[in-house]
């Protein structure tokens, strides 16, 4: 009778689930499985016959494709500079605003602007902004007495990556700026003033009080900006199209690249399988991270 | 902390503002949700007569318009149905070649390679037959090169069975653009243009002197790169070397192709190239050449729409890319712009043809040549394009490009070619760097695929 | 005495123009693209690059007019508001009884099913396009509504399930005690008592959906052929030639789109500030 009623529950529990997992083994598993075979073979997505080669597309891209490792490092660039300064940046805005300041409100809509707005009007601006000959940072350059430092920053090896980084940090920040502003909004007004109380200064308050509660936030923020800022796309092909050279490729340009440019399918679902695991180490390391500071 | 019911207001007066604008929110949602519904409810039509998949954003009016006399005339439906931007295309295409859902007509983007594939999964139907029918009635109204582009000669190293797989419905070349005004505030003479490289040297530095940037072109597409350079390869070596370099007899490493590296060397050195261009999409260099900011543009005969639409006051001219040697004529990429080709596994073949056949016929050319300003396809249209686009005209015999070759080059060399290209005008390698760099990827590649 | 009043005051005024000049400066790099957006869309295409005034000196008001029924607006806006509104309904309905169950309700396999949803949300799969297509074809879905909607539903879940767990494990065991004593079953106890709190969390998942179906577009183009069924996106496409960009009547377009968004976004914000946080402060 027990065991009845048990297993009754249990079925009842997995009612819950059931949506989502249906859904889910439908729609995300086939696929998931699909790029899984496609990548032990040599394929060009268009005959209807492919070539068994195991494990030679991950041989190849491990150990003889500098190039794909050249892309994850710039990812990973770019990935470095958003979770420093714009973070930061956010961080900043976010206590800025988090005192509340005057029009507050405002400044919460005006900051998730960017994110909303579409990659194509993204990609005009910044053109037209580092354009090297009438775009508006070498102007404003120019207007300021600096002639010598214009360039045509998004042709030129050395800035070309971090100016693409730049542009993306400009959208990425107000995500981040929301999400810290509402864990700053959590914190109890009472510890502030009780530490006040304590006769702790500004600095003091913001690194004994604040900061050891925001770090679960923070870890949500890294997770969201690693995921987001390596899976960066269209930006690229609208700016630097991956140049010059190989100085502005990343992952997903490199793995678009092989299975429409080059026809390899079966490459470039080899690569996105490398790509997720890197991805799903990075996340994990994150979240175990985030465990052990939260043991202290 | 739980709380129930509404969360605390703040001031009325943002409340009520609040309120009216979710009111007005919902209130569209809610029609929109009907609307929904009633579409869900309704069966999508089944699609009657014939149906050409395109990505040909600024045709789809002129089509709409052929298609609509076309109705009237033979009383068969086109359906034209456009899908932009061309990477969207091609993943579009893809996919329902997968699944046998292609449609009757489509276009094909991409190497010759991408299309050999197609032919041989059975996709695309021959169409020599109806070419060469009554003494190739049909195909002798196309331009040679525009044809060449869709055959498939016997011993094709695609393993592709001789023969004609599609129609051209327009052509372009490429060549090199300048404007006379700016010619004019040089000193130089806007009648006659740099015929020779030294002459565009020299023309250069006197547009330097006039604070004018010299040459501007989309060379962060990297195909652009590779017209560029392969028009001097043929112009340096002629054509039969470059064939051998394809083939892997001649290595990269060759002082030919050095020479042809070291253009670029040239160019980015003597300042004659306009700030960016390794990283400018042509649609930017368009934008500026047709602003009056750039001297010399490298572009293609559709840049005679685009400008038009920028700037229509613009006064210039077309010329060759100026030579270097004198042992082997200038080569310029040119043929067909877009083809279409009828799926071999459609119902309505025999339709599918018969419009095609219309579509390139006289008029129907003659009409889309004035209402798009692209050269048409069917070399009996000339009469009613503007002097600029005759231009263009009068050199398609001249054009080549890698589709009408014998050889395929290996993708990957291609992409180490190009963008080591856009390392040398960044002065990141020298030409000797890069040649050898090119020849290590080719010998790979040959050894991988033998 | 009175100087160091003085200086508290002078310090004040800079810290407040220094905190102020800080923001208004990021405000104006953010709202300075949709001003640029705008006053192209009342430019032309002649002088949309070269002219550098902010407003122009004859604004083209009928750009607005001509994006609209040029770009076919008035079916794709009414598809674009139905797919967003049916698709977040979805993802909100299936992720909280999924993230309840997570939170709340014991069964085996639990953890494994809930990092099996993580997981998706870590790898991204480019390239998974075909296999799509080709699973829709199977279903005979191709070319549908509920297709195009079903696989957006999929996509939303994992983060959906992500926040909404976190949030209901936060949740004070007294309101579902009580409410069990009153008589509610599970399903009762989620409908009644869990969703409710959770608005916060809804909210987010709200927007974070609405956004991504809004700007969705390679899946629409890909999956439907029929023009009745598809979304906004493909309206702004028409723009967008080949070779011939109408930037005017893009930027007229695209500011369109845009404004539906920001209105969401302000009615949402609200519970948004209150959602993320209990999300997040849990980790």
């Amino acid at each position: 009778m027990v065991a009845k009623t048990k297993l009754k529950e249990i079925f009842g529990n997995y009612l819950f689930l059931l949506p989502a997992l249906a859904m889910f083994l439908t729609f995300s598993i086939y696929p998931f499985f699909k790029v899984f075979q496609l990548s032990v073979y040599q394929w060009d997505g268009i005959m209807p016959t492919m070539k068994f080669v195991g494990f030679s597309h991950f041989k190849d891209i491990l150990f003889h494709n500098p190039i794909w490792w050249q892309s994850v490092w710039h990812g990973a660039y770019i990935t470095l500079l958003a979770l420093t300064f714009q973070n930061c940046l956010a961080f900043i805005l976010a206590l800025l605003v988090d005192r509340g300041i005057k029009g507050g409100k405002i400044y919460r809509v005006i900051f998730y602007l960017p994110p909303i707005l579409s990659g194509i009007v993204v990609g005009l601006i910044w053109n037209w902004i580092y354009n090297g000959d009438y775009g508006l940072l070498n102007y404003a350059l120019k207007y300021l007495g600096l002639e010598n430092i214009q360039k045509a920053w998004l042709a030129e090896p050395r800035t070309a990556l971090t100016s693409v980084a730049i542009a993306h940090m400009w959208q990425g920040f107000g995500w981040g700026f929301i999400i810290l502003l509402a864990g700053l909004q959590n914190i109890p007004r009472e510890l502030y003033e009780a530490a006040r109380v304590d006769g702790a200064n500004k600095w003091q308050v913001l690194t004994r009080v604040t900061v050891p509660l925001m770090i679960p936030v923070f870890v949500l923020v890294s997770i969201l900006t690693i995921l987001g800022c390596m899976q960066i796309y269209a930006l690229i092909v609208a700016t630097t199209g991956g140049g010059p050279g190989y100085h502005t490729e990343v992952p997903v340009t490199r793995i678009i690249s092989s299975m429409l440019g080059q026809s390899q399918f079966g490459y470039a679902c080899a690569m996105g399988i490398i790509f997720g695991l890197l991805l799903l180490t990075a996340s994990m390391i994150q979240i175990r991270i985030s465990r052990r500071i939260k043991q202290e | 902390m739980a709380r129930r019911g509404h969360p605390k207001d703040s001031r009325g007066e943002e409340n009520k503002m609040t309120k009216k604008v979710a009111w007005l929110f919902c209130v569209s949602v809610f029609l929109s949700c009907i609307i929904g519904f009633i579409g869900c409810v309704k069966k999508p039509e089944k699609i009657t007569g014939i149906t050409v998949w395109h990505w040909m954003t600024d045709r789809q009016d002129a089509f709409n318009v052929l298609r609509e006399i076309y109705e009237k005339e033979k009383g068969i439906k086109i359906n034209f149905e456009l899908y932009a931007p061309s990477d969207a295309y091609t993943q579009k295409v893809m996919a329902a070649a997968q699944t046998d859902t292609l449609p009757d007509i489509f276009g094909i983007l991409g190497e010759k390679r991408v299309f050999a594939s197609f032919i041989k999964a059975g996709h695309v139907a021959d169409l020599t037959e109806e070419m060469d029918a009554e003494n190739g009635k049909w195909g002798g109204v196309f331009f040679s090169k525009a044809l060449d582009v869709n055959r498939f000669l016997l011993g094709n190293q695609f393993g592709v069975e001789p023969g004609i797989y599609g129609v051209p419905i327009d052509v372009m070349n490429i060549q090199m653009l300048y404007n006379k005004a700016l010619f004019r505030k040089a000193g130089l003479n806007p009648d006659s243009p740099p015929s020779t490289w030294n002459e565009f040297i020299r023309a250069g530095e006197r547009l330097k002197a006039a604070n004018i940037p010299v040459l501007v072109s989309g060379w962060g597409e990297i195909w652009l790169i590779d017209c560029f350079a392969s028009n001097y390869a043929f112009n340096i070596m002629g054509e039969e070397k470059v064939i051998a370099t394809i083939r892997g007899d001649v290595p990269y490493t060759d002082p030919d192709w050095i020479r042809v590296f070291t253009i670029f060397k040239e160019l980015s050195e003597m300042g004659m190239l306009a700030q960016g261009v390794v990283t400018m999409v042509n649609k930017t260099a368009e934008q500026i050449f047709a602003n009056e900011r750039a001297a010399f543009a490298f572009n293609g005969s559709w840049c005679v729409n685009v400008y038009r639409g920028m700037n229509p006051g613009l006064e210039y001219g077309a010329m060759l890319p100026p030579k270097i040697s004198d042992e082997h004529p200038m080569a310029i990429w040119g043929g067909a712009g877009s083809s279409f080709m009828v799926n071999a596994k459609s119902k309505n073949r025999e339709k599918a043809i018969e419009f095609l056949k219309w579509l390139t016929d006289k008029e129907q050319q003659v009409f889309l040549a004035k209402s798009t300003l692209n050269l048409p396809s069917n070399k009996y249209s000339l009469t009613e394009i503007p002097p600029i686009l005759a231009q263009f005209a009068d050199d398609m015999e001249r054009t080549t490009h890698p589709s009408i070759l014998p050889v395929a080059e290996f993708p990957r060399v291609i992409e180490t070619f190009n963008k080591g290209i856009q390392s040398i005008i960044t002065g990141e390698k020298t030409p000797e760097q890069l040649a050898k760099e090119i020849q290590k990827v080719k010998e790979r590649e040959m050894r991988e695929r033998k | 005495m009175k100087n160091s009043v003085l200086f508290y005051r002078i310090e004040n005024v800079l810290g407040w123009i220094r905190d102020h000049f800080f923001l208004i400066l990021v405000s104006l790099s953010c709202i300075f693209p949709l001003v640029w957006m705008f006053s192209s869309a009342l430019k032309t295409q002649a002088t949309v690059f070269s002219d550098m005034s902010l407003f122009p000196a004859h604004p083209h008001w009928e750009n607005f007019y001509l994006a609209w029924t040029k770009g076919g607006f008035a079916v794709y806006f009414f598809n674009s508001i139905f797919y967003t509104v049916t698709v977040v309904t979805g993802v909100v309905l299936i992720a909280s009884l999924a993230a309840y169950a997570f939170a709340r309700l014991e069964f085996p396999g639990k953890n494994i099913f809930f990092y099996m949803f993580l997981a998706t949300l870590m790898i991204p799969l480019p390239g998974a396009f075909i296999a799509l297509y080709v699973l829709l074809m199977k279903l005979h879905l191709v070319n549908t509504r509920l297709g195009y909607i079903l696989i957006q539903i999929n996509g939303g879940l994992a983060l959906g399930i992500f926040l909404l767990k976190t949030f209901f494990e936060k949740m004070p065991r007294d309101l579902e005690d009580a409410a069990r004593i009153d008589g509610c079953g599970k399903f009762g106890i989620y409908w009644r008592v869990a969703l409710p709190l959770a608005k916060p969390a809804i909210a987010v998942v709200v927007i974070f959906n609405a956004l991504t179906v809004w700007n969705e577009y390679l899946l629409a183009m890909l999956l439907l052929t029929n023009k009745s069924l598809m979304p906004l996106q493909r309206g702004l496409m028409v723009f967008q030639g080949a070779h011939v960009t109408q930037y005017p009547l893009l930027m007229a377009g695209i500011t369109i789109t845009v404004l539906p968004i920001v209105l969401m976004y302000i009615l949402m914000q609200k519970y948004i500030i209150a959602g993320i946080t209990a999300g997040a402060v849990t980790g």
